[in-house]
């Protein structure tokens, strides 16, 4: 890489971090509440973004059914919040249960009593299921277009699933958590929304590093390896099947703790969540933003979701043909993402479009960055 | 076969929906020997190499390396026993530097574990330098791979090959598209690293061949037609007839 693309590449991302923290803290006294609850949301559904970045960008597996594991994360969080808020309920349960006669708490709830395992399973648990789909799939060698498919076949049973099963878990109506209590506090409240704010605010930070952490270095070559030619990969003595299963089992994580966050923000969590053109829209925040560039999958989820609430305001039928119109865009003219675009030759290209630079008349590594020297 | 060998292909057939694309190949390979494997198109060099490395599984017959079978073994398990592999066409993961290319190639152990825990070893960093320095990419280190020319990228792959510390290195075409100094300087290569390591070298290119200076297998129609050195070969009359061509005057 050359030196003044690296050059660039810290400005961007200084410049990213400046405004991001500024953002963070100033949100919350300038926002309306009820925007700062939008941004919230949006901010958690970027952790979902970071693993779609991980797994596709990075190791070119497209899943469209990360919903699945996005849900199972909410669920998880519902599930506690509805246990420890039911004891004005018959039979201490939660309330939805009487509507169906149910008058025993099915066995798979009691574990969510503790606060303790519910914060290990909002995560393990997708990251498990993800890992045993992945693993099964991955081993039996299906790939690209196949594996997409099938990740939107588990998608609809998973939906369909959760659809039917009013008696273990409230089906299609899903489990409200806004009239739910954590800690003495209504989870609706706007002090707790604001605390979840913050807590969102900081795991996307989190996830970033970690997600950072993973792709630099050998490790993430590895993925890259196997995007770009997994044979090869294979006939050096690495075993791909162990590396996909880990970053979709990490993906699936990612998507858990996104759910979790998601569902304590808007309120509820149903099987809504795990609809079919939900988990591709995951997929076009990414490709908007910027394929393997992390910081896009970001961008991509917060700035696609508040324009979508935005125009959705404005002009109620449009964002469908907005958001079509913008994947259009991307696959058509930015194929890396606006991130990608700025980072790569873009502004540059551009800028000679409307002859406001110098055209190159040979590569650019020779011209532009002659200061790094091409002596061979 | 005798224990000297390091590998014994036995009576291989490989059938692919009743078409031979191995025939009763029967082939052993000496340690620190040098071979050359030609024959004509659809022969079946490159289905050879395929079932040598574990990408094909043979209908019929052994392959034992190091004294155990390879047959039905994963990809990954033969490379790790000590089977390294050179593609035809330069395959080099070239979104990643030459240096992290390289990387790839020298880490053991090659476990998720140790690539995310650790960084590399200082021994490894030097076999890198090493390694660069033979390949004349010293100066490219930080240059994504993709940029090279194909000359450089057959022989970062070759520097990749060399850096997995395989027992048997099979390469396929390492000159295709090469110039007629670097084909030099290619043969040269391989027959400094053979001796120490096994070099199978598959190719059409003779020149390069007779400047390898080692047995020739030659192979026709899945099956090995011949085999002896670059002049024996040449005289045999069946090779001459399917592959050779009339002798040059």
């Amino acid at each position: 890489m050359s030196l003044s693309k690296i050059k660039f590449d810290k400005k961007i991302v200084l410049s990213f971090w400046i405004i991001l923290i500024a953002l963070i803290i100033a949100a919350p006294t300038i926002l309306p509440v009820f925007r700062l609850n939008l941004l919230g949301r949006y901010l958690s559904l970027s952790i979902v973004a970071l693993g779609v970045d991980l797994i596709w960008g990075y190791t070119g597996l497209l899943s469209l059914g990360q919903g699945i594991f996005f849900a199972l994360g909410g669920y998880c969080a519902a599930m506690y919040l509805q246990i420890t808020s039911s004891s004005e309920f018959p039979n201490n349960i939660p309330e939805f249960f009487a509507l169906y006669g149910v008058e025993k708490l099915p066995f798979f709830w009691e574990p969510f009593r503790s606060p303790v395992f519910t914060f290990f399973a909002i995560w393990i648990i997708p990251a498990m299921v993800a890992g045993l789909i992945g693993f099964l799939v991955f081993r039996n060698r299906i790939k690209g277009v196949y594996f997409s498919i099938l990740t939107q076949a588990s998608l609809l049973v998973f939906f369909n699933f959760f659809n039917g099963q009013q008696k273990l878990i409230n089906g299609t109506n899903g489990l409200k958590t806004d009239v739910t209590q954590l800690f003495g506090q209504m989870v609706g409240s706007e002090s707790m929304q604001r605390i979840f704010f913050w807590i969102t605010a900081i795991l996307v930070i989190a996830a970033w590093f970690f997600a950072k952490w993973v792709v630099k270095g050998r490790f993430g070559n590895i993925l890259i390896g196997i995007r770009d030619d997994e044979p090869r990969v294979r006939f050096t003595g690495y075993n791909p099947v162990i590396f996909k299963t880990i970053i979709f089992s990490i993906a699936g994580g990612l998507a858990g703790i996104s759910g979790a966050l998601y569902t304590v923000q808007s309120g509820i969590v149903s099987p809504q969540f795990m609809t079919v053109p939900f988990s591709i829209e995951m997929v076009i925040w990414v490709a908007v933003g910027g394929r393997g560039t992390l910081l896009g999958a970001i961008l991509g989820a917060v700035f696609i979701n508040y324009a979508k609430s935005l125009v959705s305001e404005a002009l109620p039928a449009s964002w469908m043909f907005i958001q079509g119109g913008l994947f259009i865009l991307v696959v058509t003219a930015l194929p890396e993402g606006v991130l990608g675009w700025i980072q790569g030759d873009g502004p540059r290209n551009l800028l000679q479009r409307f002859g406001l630079k110098r055209k190159i008349e040979t590569y650019p590594s020779l011209e532009v960055n002659n200061k790094e020297g091409n002596n061979e | 076969m005798n224990n000297k060998d390091l590998l014994n292909l036995i009576d291989i057939t490989v059938s692919f929906e009743g078409f031979l694309a191995l025939n009763k190949l029967n082939l052993n390979l000496k340690k620190g020997e040098l071979r050359a494997v030609i024959g004509p198109n659809g022969a079946g060099k490159t289905t050879f190499l395929d079932v040598i490395t574990g990408k094909v599984k043979p209908t019929k017959g052994e392959v034992i390396f190091k004294g155990k079978s390879l047959v039905g073994r994963k990809e990954h398990k033969i490379a790790r026993l000590g089977v390294g592999r050179k593609f035809q066409s330069p395959r080099i993961f070239e979104n990643l530097t030459v240096k992290e290319n390289l990387e790839i190639s020298v880490t053991t152990p090659k476990s998720p574990l140790n690539l995310i825990n650790k960084s590399i070893k200082n021994e490894q960093l030097n076999e890198i330098d090493r390694l660069m320095k033979i390949v004349n990419l010293a100066q490219k280190v930080d240059s994504k791979a993709g940029s090279l020319s194909h000359g450089q990228k057959q022989w970062l792959e070759i520097a990749m090959l060399v850096g997995q510390k395989p027992d048997l290195m099979l390469v396929d075409e390492p000159v295709a598209g090469l110039t007629d100094e670097e084909t030099d300087l290619t043969a040269d290569l391989l027959k400094s690293l053979s001796g120490e390591n096994t070099v199978v070298v598959i190719d059409h290119d003779m020149e390069f061949i007779r400047r390898l200076d080692s047995n020739v297998s030659v192979l026709n129609q899945g099956t090995v037609l011949c085999e002896g050195t670059m002049e024996t070969i040449q005289k045999d009359q069946k090779v001459i007839d399917v592959y050779l061509g009339r002798p040059e005057d």
